[in-house]
């Protein structure tokens, strides 16, 4: 197996770096490049912890080869805080108490985020349906929703 | 280790624990080569998210991975005279959100919109999802009811097959080591066909305890022109229920009608008890989306 040099663009600036074939985006990002808002949950795609937006898609990198994302646009939590703070999402996150442990937090976010982006007033059905894949196990899901359904009325693209 | 009845994860998961040679073919022969060369050692990597949860859990060991995602002409959607051709390659995502998969193959799009979750239809592709051969493979009852035919392609050239050939078993195919799945070929299908696609399974996120797509082409008079009708993981492979279909062709269409033939359905099946569900719920619950499929599909031929 040889180490193979990828470059990307990681939350505005360009990434390079080396790395090994078997090696999962996940474990670049928190290990290799020190972001370590994405989290490892279940590793076996049921949880949704380890999302990322790849080409501005969710999807998850524990089941994603860094070789894979080379050429590509990849942005972790930490790509949507920026010199004016918290984003719309991650505000209404924090006023809703849609927090508790945080971990699966991340994630859900950033599917919140790619759900605006596309559909800006969804319904309570349609955020139920694109947040199947995320699992949270403190908050029983109420205020994330409530969260998500105060984020689209003020959200604006804002990345 | 635990005994791992229920193939409960019990590995660690947050690496894949091997290593491997690594191609990225641009073409689809320079592939064909390189899986040629390393034979039942290589493995061919798609979306990943079969492929590599199996290598993290350390079911498979590949000597060789030979990742397919660079070969661009696997891509898209496109028509083709009156035929639909869909690229292995093309994700679910993007099935989901084509106009003319969710007008003329609705089973097809309510299939895909019921696998998994919006990340994993970001990845995984459906080529992938016919190759890892699972007999709950959510788009194969809807592509076996509109008679899909596969492009194969190998070291010995190409070949169109029925989709009803491909699968061997749980998780085998005809495939040989040489051998990629490059195409999805459709007929568009006549106005007056409605198809519908019901899938049972504990949350949204699980595999399919049952599912089942139906087709109807609907003539004057409600006559049942054509039928088709598939299950999923009620038997070593996704099946036609032929029983049913006989049963309803030519008949005029009506619930009475609908409800006898969904009981004959258990004359096609022949499921197991496993992690999911028990084989008597199965041949229970394969009755009654029979039988709502139909009314489905039919209302959505009458109405087109």
């Amino acid at each position: 197996m040889i180490n193979t040099r990828i470059h990307f663009k990681l939350n505005g600036r360009y990434v390079d770096i080396d790395v090994e074939p078997n090696e999962l985006l996940i474990n670049v990002l928190r290990e290799k490049l020190e972001l370590t808002g994405t989290k490892y949950g279940c590793g076996i795609g049921e949880c949704g912890a380890c999302t990322v937006l790849v080409d501005g898609e969710p999807v998850l990198s524990c089941l994603l080869l860094a070789v894979d994302v080379n050429g590509k646009e990849v942005i972790t939590i930490e790509g949507l805080d920026r010199d004016q703070g918290l984003n719309t999402i991650q505000k209404a996150f924090l006023e809703e108490g849609a927090i508790q442990c945080g971990y699966c937090i991340p994630g859900f976010i950033l599917v919140a985020k790619k759900l605006l982006d596309e559909n800006p007033n969804p319904s309570i059905e349609e955020i139920i349906d694109y947040i199947r894949g995320n699992l949270c196990r403190c908050t029983g899901y109420v205020n994330i929703l409530r969260a998500i359904i105060k984020a689209s009325k003020e959200y604006k693209n804002d990345f | 280790m635990v005994e791992n009845k229920w193939n409960i994860n019990y590995s660690n998961t947050h690496i894949i624990p091997c290593k491997f040679d690594y191609y990225e073919p641009k073409s689809l022969e320079e592939a064909i080569e390189i899986l040629s060369k390393y034979g039942s050692d290589a493995k061919i990597l798609a979306g990943g998210t079969d492929l590599l949860i199996l290598i993290k859990m350390g079911v498979l060991k590949p000597r060789c991975i030979v990742n397919i995602k660079k070969i661009s002409n696997l891509y898209g959607i496109r028509e083709h005279g009156d035929q639909l051709i869909i690229g292995a390659l093309t994700k679910l995502r993007t099935l989901e959100k084509s106009k003319v998969i969710k007008e003329n193959f609705t089973a097809l799009y309510e299939a895909v919109k019921s696998m998994a979750s919006v990340q994993i239809r970001n990845m995984a592709t459906i080529g992938g999802n016919l190759c890892n051969a699972s007999p709950a493979a959510d788009t194969a009852p809807p592509l076996m009811v509109f008679n899909a035919s596969l492009k194969v392609v190998g070291l010995n050239g190409e070949k169109i097959i029925p989709i009803t050939r491909f699968f061997k078993g749980p998780k085998r195919t005809i495939l040989k080591h040489d051998e990629i799945l490059t195409e999805i070929i459709l007929s568009c299908p006549s106005n007056r066909t409605g198809s519908a696609f019901i899938k049972i399974a504990r949350t949204a996120m699980d595999l399919a305890k049952v599912n089942i797509a139906v087709k109807l082409v609907i003539g004057e008079d409600n006559v049942i022109e054509d039928v088709a009708v598939a299950l999923g993981s009620v038997a070593p492979t996704p099946i036609r229920a032929f029983s049913v279909e006989e049963y309803l062709h030519g008949k005029i269409f009506s619930e009475e009608i609908a409800l006898e033939a969904s009981k004959l359905v258990v004359k096609d099946i022949s499921p197991i008890t496993d992690a999911r569900s028990t084989a008597e719920y199965r041949r229970y619950i394969s009755k009654v989306i029979t039988y709502e499929a139909l009314v489905k599909a039919f209302k959505r031929a009458k109405w087109r």
